[in-house]
């Protein structure tokens, strides 16, 4: 596993409050990672500044083999370079039906002329077809994606991840608002994307994090407060201080 | 490609045709076949083509896009100026040289020159011809700048605009203020471009002198719905497949399409120029039908009345912002012409002239309250998609 992501004392404030205070973090690939802390520890604010919709006042991200820096980087060209961002709330285009919603995220080139004299291929409609399969929306295809279930806009939102085919995924609070049936397919979900690239989840919940079995980074005040298996964390005493220890 | 594309698009099909109709009964009631439509309402009908032009084109920019410009007329407003420099050139150097003709000592190009400027500029106390005025002379650099000066414009503003990621409101505001700030401008006398007065005399095209003005706008009225049927179907494929797709993405959530790996300014841009320049082509139609042009036209207000069109007709479907734009100018202009009979309450008479702008207003609230998808939605009682 070698390392794709390295955020190194990053630091970044909003009108004088620090949401990110010198957090530093290694994402290797392939490598499936959970984030958690509580409300307020930055995990949000992280994204972000991962991919590139905030600025950070310090700290270096650099990415990739060749170690380039992500700062300085607009979101589409840091999209571009194979980070995939799923949100909270499932933000998927309501208007489009699920294969459009799928088309605009598959790899392609993005320029305006590009996509105006796009044709549809084969491979595309394969690669469509294969995606809407692993995340069990092969029978929705031609459906507003509007008209999807929360749980099942929530599985196209994580296929338009997959068809970016990013190196890097984040995906905040993917299983908010799922029942258990549903939980579970996503949990396989995420874990057969982890096998090739790197993912990483901010959760809230803590049975969620437990069935992705991985490695847990624990948020506070924006920096790091523990590292470790879920095992290792729940034993920390700071860690049951500040996050556990309130519920 | 044309094929399937209009095969997978029968709305666009549909609309040729019933273009194709409209125009055979235009020719066959104007002076060219039964002779009981009058010039000036071919005339008429030619220039809400272009408003239709114009239409569809803000329907793209913003029932596609998102983007609620409020100063597409200024563009509009440019092609028929760029247009109307040359008619305007062109007619008076044909007067000029008539009235030197009668002279036993021919004229040096100079004094043709002055003689040109003295009758143009004189109006506004000048027979200097300012720099603008510099390609005047030929149609061809002319129809160019139709082009080009909007586009140019367009693709500056855009580019300033969207950048610094101006949007919303914001963004219409500034459009806005594009649009004042062309008008205030030309209506200045030094402005170059004849003040207030603006360009007149356009309907008379030169080297057609003897053509009569009833052929004239029959050619003007194809012209008009040549320049529609093309523009529609480009809009029609621009809005289609993965474009549409991602400009209607940009519409309802453009920072996701930025996560997506789009860059949604580019975007913006090419959406908001090809509109501006299409605006512009229309303008370039629409005022040698006038006969005029001046500041006056490219008023914000004018630009607010597209958008009241586009959002009547129904807006994300071209033939919405079509059916908008000819359906509230046409009636617009029956009420404010004296057309529609004053209705007399005993204590008070409404006046259509003075109340027209209240009714609109009002339809404009009522539509977008009770019926967001406008005339156009309509359709959607007539055709059930398959799905």
């Amino acid at each position: 596993m070698s390392t794709l992501l390295e955020v190194d004392g990053v630091s970044v404030s909003f009108d004088g409050f620090r949401a990110i205070n010198n957090l530093s973090i290694q994402i290797g690939e392939p490598e499936l990672r959970a984030v958690i802390g509580p409300n307020g520890a930055g995990k949000t604010t992280f994204m972000d500044i991962i991919t590139g919709k905030t600025k950070p006042d310090e700290g270096r991200i650099t990415w990739g083999d060749r170690n380039i820096s992500l700062l300085g980087m607009s979101e589409s060209e840091i999209a571009m370079e194979g980070i995939g961002r799923k949100f909270q709330k499932p933000t998927v285009f309501e208007d489009q039906t699920v294969r459009e919603n799928l088309a605009m995220a598959l790899r392609n080139p993005r320029g305006p002329f590009a996509v105006l004299f796009y044709k549809k291929t084969r491979e595309g409609a394969a690669r469509i077809e294969e995606i809407a399969d692993e995340i069990g929306l092969s029978d929705s295809l031609t459906r507003k994606s509007g008209e999807l279930s929360h749980g099942q806009k929530q599985w196209l939102e994580i296929g338009m991840l997959l068809a970016q085919d990013p190196r890097l995924l984040l995906v905040d609070e993917p299983a908010a608002g799922m029942t258990t049936a549903e939980r579970e397919l996503t949990t396989d979900l995420l874990k057969r994307a982890a096998e090739t690239r790197a993912v990483v989840v901010v959760e809230h919940d803590m049975e969620f994090v437990r069935r992705l079995d991985c490695k847990v980074t624990v948020l506070h005040e924006g920096s790091v407060l523990a590292e470790g298996s879920l095992d290792h964390v729940t034993a920390d005493q700071t860690v049951i201080d500040v996050y556990l220890g309130r519920s | 490609m044309t094929n399937s594309f209009l095969m997978r698009n029968p709305s666009t099909l549909w609309f040729l045709l019933g273009l194709s109709l409209f125009t055979i009964v235009v020719t066959a009631l104007s002076d060219a076949g039964v002779g009981v439509m009058s010039t000036s309402f071919v005339k008429t009908l030619g220039k809400t083509l272009c408003l239709c032009l114009i239409a569809v084109a803000m329907d793209v920019v913003w029932g596609y896009c998102g983007i609620l410009s409020l100063g597409h007329f200024a563009f509009f407003g440019i092609g028929g100026y760029a247009v109307g420099m040359w008619l305007m050139y062109a007619r008076t150097e044909g007067i000029v040289l008539d009235s030197f003709a009668s002279q036993t000592i021919p004229p040096t190009p100079q004094e043709v020159t002055d003689a040109i400027g003295n009758q143009i500029f004189g109006v506004v106390g000048s027979s200097e011809f300012p720099m603008i005025w510099a390609f005047s002379d030929s149609l061809i650099l002319q129809l160019l700048l139709v082009v080009l000066v909007p586009g140019v414009l367009a693709l500056l503003f855009g580019w300033l605009a969207f950048r610094s990621r101006v949007t919303g409101v914001y963004l219409s505001i500034l459009t806005q203020a594009m649009t004042l700030a062309l008008a205030l401008y030309l209506f200045q006398n030094d402005s170059g471009l004849r003040g207030n007065n603006g360009l007149s005399g356009l309907q008379n095209i030169p080297g057609f002198e003897d053509t009569p003005q009833s052929t004239i706008s029959l050619a003007f009225f194809y012209a008009s719905a040549l320049a529609v049927g093309l523009g529609y179907v480009l809009f029609a494929w621009i809005t289609s497949g993965k474009m549409g797709s991602v400009i209607k993405a940009i519409r309802d959530n453009e920072s996701r399409v930025r996560f997506l790996g789009y860059h949604v300014e580019s975007y913006k841009l090419f959406v908001f120029t090809i509109t501006a320049v299409v605006a512009a082509i229309a303008g370039a139609l629409y005022y040698p039908q006038a006969g005029i042009i001046n500041p006056a036209e490219i008023a914000p207000i004018a630009s607010i009345y597209l958008a009241v069109w586009v959002a009547i007709g129904g807006r994300g479907r071209l033939y919405g912002a079509v059916i908008g734009a000819a359906f509230v100018s046409l009636l617009s202009s029956w009420f404010t012409g004296g057309g529609a009979p004053a209705i007399p309450l005993g204590f008070y008479t409404i006046q259509w002239t003075d109340w027209w702008l209240v009714l609109l207003g009002l339809s404009f609230v009522a539509v977008t309250l009770y019926a967001p998808k406008g005339i156009g939605g309509l359709f959607d009682y007539l055709v059930r998609k398959p799905s």
